[in-house]
């Protein structure tokens, strides 16, 4: 019993990092992992050494970081700062390149340097809250688009148009920030 | 079937997101095949899914994967 109650809390960083990513504020964070945690302590059964425990806990604070999303996604909804994006100026009235985005060369080597993942980051906290939300819900969390829009309350297009401009922004900031360097 | 590039990068984000008709399938393919900027744009999108998916891991667990 013990053990497995030092091994979830072995975890606790992974999972505090793992929810701050998605959720960008630190309380709300703790307060997913905190939940995690003594969801996890009460249902040890649940785990039964069937599969990784960072994988089982993960798991769970999945759940919760989209049951808080949940709670939250109408004061988040109000904001209007995805309205105004840059997006728009990478391209002409013809619909082409203003600046034709360059080959990065060998992307994969980077995924091994630590100061790849800092600007990443960077750029992460640059998109507007709605964007980067949905944006890390999609490649962070997971999640189909269908969930998404029934979480944050958006049509389907309308989430493929922030997960379009999350990626196109974060194309540009990395050209600018680490691969045109 | 001419599709600008703002069209065609809209395209290769929804691919990553769900399968696209078959139309727009031909079209962003099409469009792909002549337009360098935009299969490096493409690219960049798919990297960055690979590039997401690694972030919140630790550094030797990279690393184990790099090798």
């Amino acid at each position: 019993m013990d053990d497995f109650r030092s091994g979830v809390e072995r975890h606790r960083p992974y999972l505090l990092r793992y929810a701050s990513l998605q959720l960008r504020d630190k309380d709300a964070a703790e307060d997913a992992v905190q939940e995690t945690l003594l969801a996890a302590l009460a249902n040890e059964s649940g785990f039964g050494g069937r599969s990784n425990l960072r994988t089982w806990l993960t798991g769970i604070l999945k759940h919760k970081i989209i049951d808080h999303i949940r709670r939250s996604a109408r004061e988040i909804a109000l904001g209007a700062d995805e309205e105004t994006s840059d997006f728009d100026a990478l391209f002409d009235s013809r619909g082409h390149w203003i600046e034709m985005p360059a080959a990065w060369s060998d992307p994969d080597a980077s995924l091994a340097q630590q100061q790849f993942y800092a600007k990443l980051e960077e750029c992460l906290a640059r998109l507007p809250a709605k964007t980067a939300r949905t944006f890390m819900m999609r490649e962070h969390l997971g999640c189909e688009t269908g969930e998404i829009c029934k979480e944050l309350g958006l049509t389907p297009t309308h989430c493929w148009v922030l997960l379009h401009r999350a990626r196109m922004s974060l194309r540009e900031c990395l050209q600018a920030n680490w691969f045109g360097k | 079937m001419i599709i600008t590039c703002k069209e065609a990068t809209r395209l290769a984000s929804q691919g990553l997101d769900r399968k696209l008709g078959f139309l727009d399938r031909v079209a962003l393919r099409l469009h792909l095949a002549i337009c360098k900027g935009c299969t490096n744009a493409a690219r960049q999108m798919e990297f960055l899914r690979r590039a997401i998916a690694r972030l919140g891991e630790d550094a030797d667990e990279r690393g184990a994967l790099r090798r």
